[in-house]
C-alpha cells in the first residue's frame, strides 16, 4: 500500500490549497452574505486549469487522475464550499457525461470550452416530482421531424444561470410506456427556444454557488443532441452520479477541515477561567474527534478515487465515502459552532457559513438516506 | 536573453525555526518551501522572458531534496535547473556560498543573474551582492523594478524620500525586493509539464572546486550562538479619564520612546 501522494499529486494540492487561502477565503464572505456568484474567483481557477482537471488533455483539460481532482476539490472547498461545488459540479456532472457518453464529435464541440472554464455546463436530473426516485422524470422529449421537442420542469440545477452557463444536459422521457419508460439524456445549449432559466432559489448554505429552476415549452434542439444511446438515459445518469460521488465528499471532507482549522485556531486563542479553552479536556476531545473523523472520511474519499483510477469498481466506495464525509463535515460543522460558543453563531465567524454550507453534502447527489439504500443494495442486503 | 535565477529552498516559514547543536537550523524538522522572496526573482525573470525571448533557468545549492521545490519554479514557467548539490557543502556560509554559485555560472551562458533581496532562513542578504563580486558583475541591489533594454539593465531602487534609478551593462546581477511584482501561480498545465523539464545536478568535483573550500571548513563566518526571541511582554493597560489624556498620554509615550 502507498498512501503517498505523487510529486506531482502534492504540487498541485499546494497550489490549490495557497489558492484557497489567498483568493478564496477571503472573498467567501462576501459572496455568501450576498449570495453572489463568485465570478473573479472561478476565472482565476479557469485560468489555472482548475475547472478541467480529469479531462484529457486531448480535449482541453490537464489530464489529472481522479484522486488529483479529489485532493483539488478537497482544498478549494477548504476555502469555499459554493467554489468546491461550482467546480465539482461542473466537472463531474457537466463535463463527465460527455466524456463517458458523448460521440467524438460531440466531444470535440463541447469539452474543450467547458475544460478551460470558459463556460459551465449543468446536469439536469431533480424534478418538482421526481427528487431521489429520480427516473421518475416528467419531462419529456418528443423526436418530431429531426427536433427534439422538450417539456418539463427541472430543479435544483447546479451552474445553469450564470453569465457564463453553457448549456445543460437533461433526463428525459422519450418513449415508453407507463412502467417501462424510456428515458434519454439530451443536450440543450443555453439559447436554445423554448428553454427558460428561471426561478435562482435563496438558498441556506452554497449561496455563492448558482441554483435554478429551468422551465422547457416547446424547447427544440437537433436530433443529434442525443447523449448516448437512445433510452439508456437512466443507466447512465447513475453512472455520472457514482463518479460525482467522490467529488461531493471531497467536498465535505475540505469542509469539514475548515471547520477544524478555524476551532483549532479559536480554541487556542479563546481564554476562559484563566487557560486557552483548548485545555479543556471536553473542548480538546471535540478538536480530536473531529480531526480522527476527517482523516477516515479523507482516506475512505482517497480510496475510492484510487479504484476509480485503477478502473476498478468503486461504486460502493463512493457512496460510503460520500455518506460518511457528509455525516462528518455536519457534526465538524456543529462542534466547530459549539467550541466558538456565541460567536460562532455571528456571521462574521466563518463558522457560521460552515454550518449552513454542510448540510447540501448530506442533500445533494443522493441523500444519505439514498447512500445508505446504495450501499445496502451493493452488499447484496 | 538569458536569465539565470537563483533559487534557495527553505523550511517553511511560519513555523518557529528549530537548532541544532552546532547553531545551525535543523532543516529536516521543517517543510521545504522556495524561499519566498525569490519567488518575486523568478517571476521578475519570467516576464522579461516573456517579452525578451530566451531561457530562464533556475540556479539551487543545496541537498538533492531541493529538486522538489525547483520543480515548482519550472512550474511557474522556467525552462531548466541547475542544481549543485554535495555533501561537502553542508555549513557553508554566504561567501562559500557565493562561490560555489559562481563556479556553476562561469559554466553558464547568460545576460541577467536574478536574486531575491533575502532568505528568510538567514536573512544576511549578503549572497547577491557577493556573487556578483566573485564573477565581476554589475550588481544592482535591492530592485523594485526590472527593464532590460540594449544591453543596459534598468532598476529602480527605494531610497529615503525617494528612489533611485540605477543603471548598468548586460550581464548583471540584480536583487529584487518583495513587492516588484506579484508571483503567478504555476498552473496546473506548469505543473505537468514541470515533470518532463530538466534538472541538471552537479557535484563539487564538476565545478572543480575542492571539499575544503567550501562548507563548514571553507566558511569564513561561523554562528557562535542563537538566541530565542524574548517572550512577547504583557501590554499595559491605561484607562484615562477623558479623550484630552488618553491623547497626552499616547503623545507621551510615543515621544518618550523616540517615535516622534
Ligand atoms: C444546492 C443544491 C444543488 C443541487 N444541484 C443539482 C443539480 O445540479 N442537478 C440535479 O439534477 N439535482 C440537483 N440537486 C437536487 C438534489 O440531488 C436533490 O435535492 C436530492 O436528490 C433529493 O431530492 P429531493 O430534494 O426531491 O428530496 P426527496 O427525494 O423528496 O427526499 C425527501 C426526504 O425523503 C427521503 N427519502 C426519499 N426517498 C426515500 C427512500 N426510498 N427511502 C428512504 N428515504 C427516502 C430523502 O432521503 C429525504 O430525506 C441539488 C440540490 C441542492 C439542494
Amino acid at each position: 500500500m502507498d498512501f503517498d501522494l505523487t510529486d506531482e499529486q502534492v504540487m498541485i494540492r499546494d497550489l490549490a490549497r495557497d489558492f484557497a487561502r489567498n483568493e478564496i477565503a477571503p472573498r467567501a464572505e462576501y459572496y455568501d452574505h450576498h449570495a453572489e456568484f463568485p465570478y473573479d474567483v472561478i476565472a482565476k481557477l479557469a485560468e489555472l486549469g482548475f475547472m478541467g482537471l480529469p479531462v484529457p488533455e486531448a480535449y482541453g483539460g490537464a489530464g489529472a487522475d481522479t484522486l488529483t481532482y479529489a485532493v483539488a476539490v478537497e482544498e478549494i472547498s477548504r476555502g469555499d464550499a459554493s467554489v468546491g461545488i461550482t467546480m465539482a459540479a461542473h466537472t463531474s456532472l457537466g463535463i463527465m457525461p460527455f466524456l463517458m457518453f458523448g460521440s467524438e464529435d460531440q466531444k470535440q464541440e463541447y469539452v474543450p470550452p467547458l475544460a478551460a472554464g470558459q463556460a459551465l455546463w449543468s446536469f439536469g436530473l431533480t424534478e418538482p416530482q421526481a427528487g431521489s426516485d429520480a427516473g421518475a422524470t416528467r419531462t419529456r422529449a418528443d423526436l418530431h421531424s429531426g427536433f427534439w421537442v422538450i417539456n418539463g420542469v427541472k430543479s435544483f440545477i447546479t451552474n445553469s444561470g450564470t453569465r457564463i452557463s453553457g448549456g445543460v444536459t437533461i433526463t428525459a422521457v422519450t418513449g415508453g410506456s407507463v412502467g417501462d419508460r424510456e428515458i434519454s439524456n439530451i443536450i440543450v445549449p443555453a439559447g436554445t427556444p423554448g428553454y427558460t432559466v428561471s426561478r435562482e432559489y435563496d438558498k441556506m448554505g452554497w449561496r455563492a454557488s448558482d441554483t435554478h429552476e429551468l422551465a422547457f415549452a416547446d424547447a427544440r434542439v437537433p436530433e443529434i443532441n442525443l447523449l448516448g444511446e437512445r433510452g439508456a438515459g437512466f443507466h447512465q445518469f447513475l453512472r455520472v452520479l457514482d463518479g460525482g460521488r467522490i467529488s461531493v465528499a471531497a467536498l465535505s471532507v475540505g469542509l469539514a477541515q475548515a471547520c477544524y482549522d478555524a476551532s483549532a485556531r479559536y480554541a487556542e486563542e479563546r481564554v476562559q477561567f484563566g487557560r486557552p479553552i483548548a485545555q479543556f479536556e471536553t473542548v480538546r476531545n471535540k478538536l480530536v474527534d473531529m480531526a480522527t473523523n476527517i482523516e477516515l472520511a479523507r482516506l475512505m474519499t482517497y480510496r475510492a478515487a484510487w479504484l476509480k483510477d485503477r478502473g476498478r469498481d468503486f461504486r460502493m466506495s463512493a457512496a460510503m465515502a460520500k455518506l460518511f464525509a457528509g455525516e462528518v463535515a455536519t457534526r465538524a460543522a456543529n462542534d466547530a459552532v459549539q467550541i466558538h460558543g456565541g460567536y460562532g453563531v455571528m456571521e462574521e465567524f466563518p463558522v457560521a457559513r460552515y454550518w449552513r454550507d454542510c448540510k447540501i453534502g448530506e442533500i445533494g447527489e443522493g441523500t444519505n438516506e439514498v447512500q445508505r439504500m446504495v450501499i445496502g443494495r451493493l452488499l447484496g442486503l | 536573453m538569458n536569465i539565470v535565477v537563483c533559487v534557495k529552498q527553505v523550511p517553511e516559514t511560519t513555523a518557529p525555526k528549530e537548532f541544532g547543536p552546532d547553531n545551525r537550523i535543523n532543516r529536516a524538522a521543517h517543510e521545504a518551501v522556495v524561499n519566498p522572496f525569490d519567488e518575486y526573482a523568478i517571476e521578475a525573470g519570467l516576464q522579461l522572458k516573456e517579452k525578451h525571448g530566451g531561457e530562464v533557468t533556475i540556479l539551487t545549492m543545496g541537498p538533492s531534496g531541493a529538486q522538489d521545490t525547483m520543480r515548482k519554479a519550472l512550474a511557474m514557467g522556467a525552462d531548466r535547473g541547475l542544481l549543485v548539490s554535495d555533501p561537502a557543502l553542508e555549513g557553508s556560509d554566504t561567501w562559500t556560498t557565493a562561490y560555489v554559485l559562481a563556479q556553476a555560472l562561469r559554466r553558464e551562458e547568460y545576460d541577467l543573474i536574478l536574486t531575491g533581496m533575502e532568505s528568510t532562513d538567514a536573512r544576511t542578504g549578503l549572497v547577491p551582492a557577493a556573487l556578483a563580486e566573485q564573477l565581476g558583475l554589475p550588481s544592482l541591489t535591492y530592485a523594485s523594478s526590472v527593464e532590460v533594454e540594449d544591453g543596459n539593465v534598468s532598476v529602480r531602487r527605494q531610497v529615503t524620500g525617494g528612489y533611485e534609478e540605477v543603471r548598468g551593462p548586460t550581464p548583471a546581477l540584480v536583487s529584487v525586493v518583495k513587492g516588484v511584482n506579484e508571483p503567478r501561480y504555476p498552473s496546473l498545465k506548469g505543473i505537468m509539464a514541470a515533470k518532463r523539464k530538466e534538472i541538471t545536478v552537479l557535484d563539487l568535483a564538476q565545478l572543480e572546486i575542492q571539499p575544503d573550500e567550501v562548507g563548514a571548513a571553507g566558511a569564513k563566518t561561523k554562528v557562535l550562538d542563537v538566541t530565542p526571541r524574548p517572550e512577547k511582554q504583557a501590554g499595559q493597560v491605561i484607562s484615562p479619564d477623558s479623550p484630552e489624556e488618553a491623547a497626552r498620554i499616547i503623545a507621551d509615550f510615543l515621544q518618550v520612546n523616540k517615535f516622534i
